[in-house]
């Protein structure tokens, strides 16, 4: 092998057939993959379908707390976790750019095999394409996935009511600050570690031990939670009031954004969900949150009110104030 | 940093603040006291803290003229965008700078056409720049008050040092003290009190507000920019007016002092002179601009490449000029919310994130 990618291992002939045999099999075996098909034969898969996709270009492809590769697996389980599906299996599409790193993709292959691992999900088909040096960023990478609705759950906005609670299961901004400081080479006390995680152990058991209780679950990615929730809130055409003494955000990540001028509640999360859920479930369901690894600083931090829509935040000082949508921040790209 | 910011969360407990929304309730007098805040980052925090509609009636926060990018004239935004398409320098910059509206165009709308214009965190970011590139002009987009001045002359100092003859400043650069001076002294804005900048102050010192309190008979009051600090800072304006009193007085003084950062002045004094600043919506204040002194002329990008910074008044329906003096509400404005929105600026103050109208805009809407 050579040790950097060139044009010819993504022409289709030898050097491509080295690439997925001697690379990508090393990282990815598993029997669904490994004939090497023209598609991954999953077989039958009893229950209500889920199926997502998306595409990751962050750069750096490394960071504190995570690489592009964990982030490709946790970002599609997530999306299919916040709609109450357990991944099944995902696909794998490469756009590499001409002299990237070999070890580069390495280690983002590492990154995929090692959350795939940890979720139980077999990556079952993918693609490999090489463009000009120039006509890329490194390493792009697109994942879709396909799960099965837990007890057959789906979003219900239109199930929530006046004194339902939101959830956050934990810090807000940790992803990207990790990524911007990654990238700046911002030089702070406490390193920010990206929050990249999957969610579906943390979410999926919820549905059944509260069943009828959760109403509504988003992953609050870019935009953060503060897009999250005015999209929430548009849908199930209700009032969200949050209480800002209660937002979890970390110390160091507070820093930076005193510094930048940024709001964490507008910073992406990639291992954080936001759930609408029962008034009457909120405290138990924090508590069982608080017993994951991933959903260790949960917390109860607004609710659903009556008159009108849209959100709204009590503040420390003790007003009201409206949390809108952002307008056109020069933030890098982050997922 | 950790340690500082558990320091911060003293500052944002919502029983103390009860009771300081109290107590400036009952110092409030009949009619609501007019008090300024001269910064842009207090105008936000104030929005965001939701402070306004909580003092309603006792006090009405006016926003003055401290938002950098606000203040800068159109005539700025030409002169940058001239120097890239017809000088072919490439211009780094703040983000907050991309949307202001020129007079024909802005630096986003000239990216999309072929632009380069990079967004820099750091002025020193833009030095690294123009050393990575010695085959291009690379030119910073100077703009600030007494808090970014000196990052800006340190860039301007480590280029001179290091020989990095291909990076220029375009000079936008604005001391406060001046332009509250000629706001305290306009009888249409009526300000009875000042809640100054926090930063400003830490590099400047809270003794630079003397004269507008002494002479001027205003009471000052530095504060930061936590939910409590502008309580607080607002709670001993109302005191000092309460008592018939007017000085400078320091809520901020964990971090400001009365003579401020004298490192940060010796820098600014060496790399930069006091100049006449144009402000947009203001006019041309005597005294109120820093340029780039002879010394470094070799870093002035007006200079070296001959195009200068005009500054016109506007003839627009825009009234930023009068937001920016305090002299009406953002709602005030007839563009507010209508042809002027921070997707679709129309003025200044809708652009910055600091930007008093955006910050009405974005926070308001109860």
């Amino acid at each position: 092998m050579h040790d950097r990618i060139l044009l010819s291992h993504g022409e289709g002939g030898k050097r491509t057939r080295d690439l997925i045999e001697k690379v990508i099999a090393r990282y990815f075996d598993n029997p669904v993959l490994s004939p090497f098909l023209d598609a991954g034969l999953l077989g039958r898969i009893d229950g209500e379908i889920a199926f997502t996709t998306d595409g990751y270009v962050v750069t750096p492809p490394f960071f504190p707390g995570g690489d592009i590769g964990r982030l490709a697996v946790c970002g599609t389980v997530n999306d299919l976790a916040v709609c109450g599906a357990k991944t099944l299996a995902i696909s794998c599409g490469l756009i590499l750019e001409e002299g990237l790193p070999l070890d580069t993709l390495e280690r983002a292959l590492s990154g995929m095999r090692d959350a795939a691992k940890e979720t139980g999900i077999t990556i079952a088909c993918g693609d490999t394409k090489v463009v000009e040096r120039g006509k890329g960023d490194g390493i792009f990478i697109t994942t879709a996935g396909v799960g099965v609705s837990v007890d057959g759950w789906r979003p219900a906005p239109s199930e929530i009511r006046p004194g339902d609670r939101i959830l956050l299961t934990g810090t807000m901004g940790d992803h990207q600050v990790a990524v911007l400081v990654a990238r700046q080479n911002l030089s702070i006390d406490a390193p920010v570690l990206s929050d990249v995680a999957p969610l579906s152990g943390l979410l999926l058991p919820l549905l059944t031990r509260f069943a009828g209780k959760v109403r509504f679950m988003r992953d609050p990615t870019r935009g953060g939670v503060g897009v999250t929730l005015n999209e929430m809130a548009a849908a199930a055409n209700a009032r969200f009031v949050l209480d800002e003494a209660r937002l979890p955000v970390r110390d160091s990540v507070r820093g930076v954004c005193e510094i930048l001028g940024f709001d964490p509640l507008y910073l992406a999360n990639e291992g954080k969900a936001v759930l609408i859920v029962a008034g009457d479930a909120a405290d138990a369901i924090v508590a069982v949150l608080r017993g994951h690894p991933y959903g260790r600083e949960a917390a109860i931090v607004g609710e659903v009110r009556e008159g009108g829509s849209g959100v709204r935040m009590r503040t420390i000082a003790g007003g009201v104030r409206a949390v809108d949508y952002p307008v056109g921040d020069q933030l890098p790209r982050i997922c | 940093m950790n340690r500082g910011m558990k320091y911060i969360d003293e500052f944002r407990d919502p029983a103390t603040a009860k009771v300081l929304v109290e107590r400036i309730r009952r110092d409030a007098g009949d009619a609501p006291v007019r008090l300024m805040e001269v910064c842009g980052t207090h105008t936000v925090a104030i929005a965001r803290g939701g402070i306004r509609p909580l003092l309603a009636g006792a006090v009405t926060m006016l926003s003055g003229p401290g938002c950098p990018v606000c203040v800068t004239p159109d005539g700025y935004i030409d002169a940058a965008i001239a120097l890239g398409t017809e000088r072919g320098a490439l211009l780094a910059s703040f983000g907050d700078m991309l949307r202001v509206p020129g007079r024909t165009s802005s630096l986003e709308k000239e990216k999309g056409a072929g632009l380069e214009v990079r967004v820099v965190y750091s002025p020193l970011d833009a030095v690294t720049l123009a050393a990575a590139t010695p085959d291009r002009e690379v030119v910073f987009l100077g703009v600030g008050f007494e808090t970014t001045a000196p990052a800006i002359g340190g860039a301007i100092k480590t280029a001179s040092v290091r020989g990095v003859e291909n990076f220029t400043v375009l000079p936008s650069l604005r001391t406060i003290p001046e332009a509250m001076g000629v706001l305290a002294s306009d009888p249409d804005v009526r300000i009875e009190g000042f809640l100054c900048p926090a930063h400003v102050s830490a590099v400047i010192g809270t003794d630079a507000y003397r004269a507008v309190a002494e002479t001027r008979g205003i009471p000052c009051v530095v504060a930061g920019f936590e939910p409590l600090d502008i309580l607080m800072g607002i709670s001993m304006l109302l005191r000092q007016k309460k008592e018939g009193i007017a000085r400078v007085e320091n809520e901020y003084s964990r971090v400001a002092t009365t003579t401020g950062n004298r490192k940060a002045q010796a820098l600014m004094r060496d790399v930069f002179v006091p100049c006449d600043a144009g402000w947009r919506g203001i006019g041309v204040i005597p005294g109120s601009g820093l340029g780039i002194s002879d010394a470094y002329a070799a870093f002035d990008a007006e200079k070296k490449f001959g195009i200068p910074v005009v500054f016109a008044r506007e003839k627009t329906a825009c009234r930023c000029g009068d937001v920016l003096k305090g002299k009406i509400l953002p709602a005030d404005c007839p563009l507010f919310g209508n042809a002027c929105v921070p997707e679709e600026p129309y003025g200044p103050c809708m652009v910055s994130s600091e930007g008093s109208c955006a910050a009405y805009y974005k926070y308001g809407a109860i």
